[in-house]
């Protein structure tokens, strides 16, 4: 039993937003907050590159790290960065400064508390992506809901009480199911032994225990859904998506920005490092069905996406494609499609918050969001439609912009898989080109009214935070690579398990 | 032994104290001081595994480290409530002294029936226990709900004590070989049940559920809670209820424990009923004294699963959820106390009133509903980790969790209220706080973190 109390990236990546989050609470004056949020939000980034530049060098030990936490349940604070932890880490560490930036100019009642719980929702993402227990896995995952919960209710639109609310209890529920789940898998792992072979605990969370307990058809097929349920209620996969318009709708957009373009990807990830290693049985008998329902989702939330008039239940929708596709892929447990999900889980992140960016922008410069009332932006605000316009160009997948690789990609999987299925889910291309295009040509080009003629350019800070994203946008579409080499070790890993 | 004998003995001295306490605060410090000896000398009886005085009991109470953490819990709750309410239960009406003895006799009943080795000092203890507490839900004279309350609490109250008596009479009666009263020797084995024992089994079950309001026995708790004076319900709703608990898990560990596989479906019926029932209930109340006494009957069926399970986490997990729970329905009573609106819109806009206090309530709601990082939550799973290992009902546990999830609806209105909504009334609320008051929360809400986090504080006691 070593303890080796070393400090290593993943607990820099969860303890240095958590305690900046605790400090941010105590500041009074709002500027400073501010300044001090991006601060820290900056260090975490910088932290989480060296992660990645560590990557590749193997002599430097202590990217793992074991603290006998309930030593007598068999639950330790395990937690460690694989390839597709170091690339949802950097997601979250990215992210946090551009939502920053981008609403710098945003006055929030209460700025400290607002800034605080975002950093406390950053370190319980980063807890999610790297727990490699069980029990801690659980508590991250529960925690990264608490402050998001307080900031949508209390910062929000109108109707925020109650969609927060609904939000909360659906991701509640859902948790609590997968729950019992990790409790019935910890309870047929074998018995933890110290080097002189005394019993520790006669079971363990540790993820390497799970992954090693056999069960059989009948007990995987009930489990698989007990953890499939909070998992799809996170992603969201269609028919648990119903919280998950009007939430994002009724959040404040740096909220917004933080659930769609990082949180989604909990649920993606509990399903890669969580229910395919545990239940290949079970998984391969319900793929078909997880498959049809994720099409399903796609499809229907395309077309509901052409039928929207307010920008925020568009890019929702929209969402709701997306990872759709990403949850179908991943169930053909293709190599291909899986290395395509991999790289999309980053780029869905960097181009949904792109383009709640330019949704808080016009909100904010004319107070409305309708389609309908907008039009001519591109006249006042050049350099946001240029922008805008490649984000939009990544959200269809066009080629040379990040997306069109992952999505080739996932197709190709899905293919594999199915024909079927692919030409159905690759209708959802075409119907993104259509919302997509039309709330470009509605919103940017046509005649401007007496509402978009006051429309000002936009500001440096919103120019920084776009550019981020359009910066990322290329640079991920012309040279994908890095992120493959990044996260060939965890698709290897599930490849060989469904081999 | 030694806190039976402190309580015991100071209940006498609060008593006839009462004559001699000039001032109305006085007797609050004697009690306290009471309270205090009595934790130090179980803890010392704790880690010495042997009392002060050997007294020869014949057999007839037993002290483990089990009995013993328990009752330091207990004990620690109660001392957490006078230091938290103690100036509330002087505001109850003029016999103050009378309250506090009554408490302590209430407590050597908790700690009879915890440590209770034959049915005859079950039946003491929990005698011990209940009549004291008929009186101090009446102890508002001039409120007619307390007085109601009073006499349903006694009139339910004596029917289950008839109740368990009679099942005590079966099984002495049926036993096979000499009849005994120790419940190691009524020990029944697995093979079929004879008649009489059944019987003797069903009754003393019955009069075990009432005692914890589980369903469908639970009519009598919400009334009760409801009239009582809030401190005393707070203190009924917690320390009580998880006594009651300890004496089942007892009875049916050493009596009835080999034949479980047959009382086990009843134990899963009952508390699926228990868990359905409080939960719905509590969903419909506006007044959050009354939600907390049906979410107190739906907390009740979760502790449930422990007596449905009997194993090592089953009993650990119980010391665990009494100190969670209590923690936090003590601290959240003893903020409802200084409000002046018990509905839950009473509630509304407290965070801008009183922040402290807000944060102090919602650490303590969410510990109720379950979140990580709370004791409650650290307490749940240990149910439901006993439950699952269980193996035979594994959609009981399914249902729990649902449950669970139905209880945050209501925890989660009361969140809402303190942060989300602005306080519309025209009644200005005089806040009796004193500083004194709010760091005590902030000590109870932190001990609810570090259980949270450190479950072992408590557990490690067991194996001492």
């Amino acid at each position: 039993m070593d303890q080796n109390i070393s400090v290593t990236f993943p607990h820099v990546l969860i303890f240095f937003p958590l305690l900046a989050g605790l400090i941010t609470f105590l500041f009074k004056k709002d500027a400073a907050v501010k300044s001090w949020a991006l601060f820290s939000s900056i260090i975490t980034l910088i932290v989480s590159l060296l992660s990645l530049y560590y990557a590749n060098n193997k002599t430097l030990s202590g990217l793992d790290f074991n603290y006998e936490w309930l030593k007598h349940i068999g639950a330790s604070f395990s937690v460690s960065l694989d390839g597709m932890g170091r690339i949802l880490t950097l997601l979250t560490a990215i992210s946090f400064p551009i939502i920053f930036v981008a609403t710098y100019k945003n006055q929030y009642k209460n700025a400290p508390l607002f800034y605080g719980l975002l950093l406390l929702t950053q370190a319980g993402l980063m807890g999610v992506f790297v727990a490699t227990d069980a029990l801690i896995f659980y508590f991250f995952w529960e925690l990264a809901i608490i402050p998001v919960y307080f900031l949508c209710s209390r910062w929000g639109g109108e109707k925020r009480i109650q969609a927060t609310f609904k939000f909360f209890i659906y991701t509640f529920t859902g948790s609590l199911l997968m729950l019992v789940g990790i409790i019935y898998m910890y309870l047929h792992t074998t018995a933890i032994h110290d080097k002189a072979g005394l019993l520790i605990s006669e079971h363990s969370f540790s993820m390497s225990y799970f992954y090693a307990v056999t069960l059989s058809a009948p007990e995987q097929n009930w489990l698989f859904w007990l953890f499939f349920i909070a998992f799809a209620v996170k992603m969201p996969v269609f028919p648990f998506h119903t919280w998950q318009p009007d939430t994002y709708e009724q959040s404040p957009s740096a909220v917004t920005m933080v659930l769609s373009g990082v949180m989604v990807k909990m649920g993606l990830l509990g399903v890669i490092r969580w229910l395919l290693p545990m239940f290949p049985l079970a998984v391969a008998k319900f793929d078909t069905i997880v498959i049809i329902l994720s099409v399903t989702g796609i499809v229907y939330a395309s077309l509901l996406a052409i039928r929207q008039d307010d920008l925020k239940r568009l890019v929702a929708y929209s969402s709701i494609a997306h990872i759709g596709l990403m949850c179908a892929t991943i169930f053909t447990t293709k190599q291909i499609g899986l290395e395509g999900v991999m790289i999309q889980m980053f780029n869905h992140g960097i181009n949904i918050i792109g383009l709640w960016i330019v949704i808080e922008l016009i909100e904010k410069q004319l107070g409305v969001r309708k389609i309908s009332q907008l039009g001519g932006v591109a006249h006042k605000a050049p350099t946001l439609t240029i922008m805008l316009v490649v984000i939009a160009f990544a959200n269809i997948a066009l080629p040379l912009t990040n997306a069109f690789v992952g999505e080739f990609m996932m197709f190709s999987g899905l293919f594999q898989f199915s024909i079927c299925f692919a030409v159905v889910a690759l209708v959802s291309i075409i119907l993104a080109a259509v919302y997509t295009l039309n709330m470009v040509q509605k919103v940017f080009y046509g005649p401007s009214n007496s509402l978009t003629a006051t429309m000002k350019e936009i500001s440096v800070n919103e120019q920084i935070a776009l550019s981020i994203v359009v910066v990322a946008i290329f640079l991920t579409g012309i040279y994908p690579q890095p992120l493959f080499d990044l996260t060939k070790d965890t698709v290897a890993e599930i490849i060989t398990r469904f081999k | 032994m030694n806190a039976i004998i402190i309580t015991a003995v100071w209940g006498i001295v609060m008593m006839f104290g009462g004559v001699f306490f000039k001032q109305k605060s006085k007797p609050k410090y004697w009690a306290i001081t009471g309270l205090i000896l009595a934790i130090i000398a179980n803890v010392c009886e704790l880690i010495k595994q042997h009392p002060f005085i050997d007294v020869n009991i014949k057999d007839m109470l037993s002290f483990n480290s089990f009995n013993l953490t328990f009752i330091t819990v207990v004990l620690l709750c109660t001392l957490l409530l006078f230091l938290l309410n103690g100036r509330d239960i002087e505001k109850v009406g003029n016999n103050v002294s009378e309250y506090f003895a009554l408490i302590f006799f209430v407590l050597c009943g908790v700690t009879i029936v915890a440590t209770f080795n034959t049915l005859l000092t079950l039946f003491l203890g929990i005698e011990i226990l209940s009549i004291p507490l008929y009186i101090l839900t009446g102890s508002d004279k001039r409120n007619l709900k307390s007085n109601e309350a009073a006499l349903k609490y006694f009139l339910m109250g004596a029917f289950s004590t008839g109740i368990l008596l009679m099942g005590i009479a079966f099984l002495y009666g049926g036993s096979a070989g000499t009849p005994s009263f120790y419940i190691s020797n009524i020990n029944i084995g697995e093979g079929k049940m004879p008649v009489m024992i059944a019987i003797g089994l069903v009754l003393l079950l019955i009069a075990m559920l009432f005692k914890v309001s589980a369903a469908p026995f639970h009519f009598w708790a919400p009334d009760v809670y409801d009239g009582a004076p809030t401190v005393f319900t707070s203190f009924m709703a917690t320390i009580v209820k998880a006594a009651g608990f300890i004496a089942f898990i007892r009875l049916f560990e050493y009596s009835f424990g080999n034949a479980q596989q047959q009382w086990q479906m009843l134990i899963a019926v009952v508390t699926a009923a228990t868990l359905l029932i409080g939960n719905l209930s509590a969903v419909f109340q506006q007044s959050v004294k009354r939600m907390l006494a049906y979410s107190s009957i739906a907390q009740a069926g979760f502790m449930l699963l422990a007596i449905f399970a009997l194993n090592e986490f089953a009993k650990e997990g119980i010391i665990l959820y009494t100190a969670a729970y209590s923690l936090a329905t003590i601290g959240l009573f003893a903020i409802l106390i200084k409000m002046n609106d018990y509905t839950i819109d009473g509630f509304n806009g407290l965070a801008k009133q009183q922040p402290l206090l807000a944060f102090t309530a919602t650490v303590f709601l969410l510990s109720l509903t379950g979140i990580p990082l709370t004791a409650g939550f650290q307490a749940k799973l240990y149910m439901l980790i006993a439950a699952v290992k269980d193996g035979h009902q594994n959609w009981l546990v399914i249902f729990a969790v649902l449950c669970a999830a139905i209880s945050a609806y209501y925890y989660f209105k009361v969140i809402q209220a303190i942060y989300f909504k602005e306080n519309n009334s025209t009644v200005n609320q005089d806040w009796d706080v004193t500083p004194a008051f709010k760091i005590l929360l902030v000590i109870t809400a932190t001990l609810i973190i570090v259980l949270g986090i450190f479950p072992t504080i408590i557990t490690d006691w067991l194996h001492y």
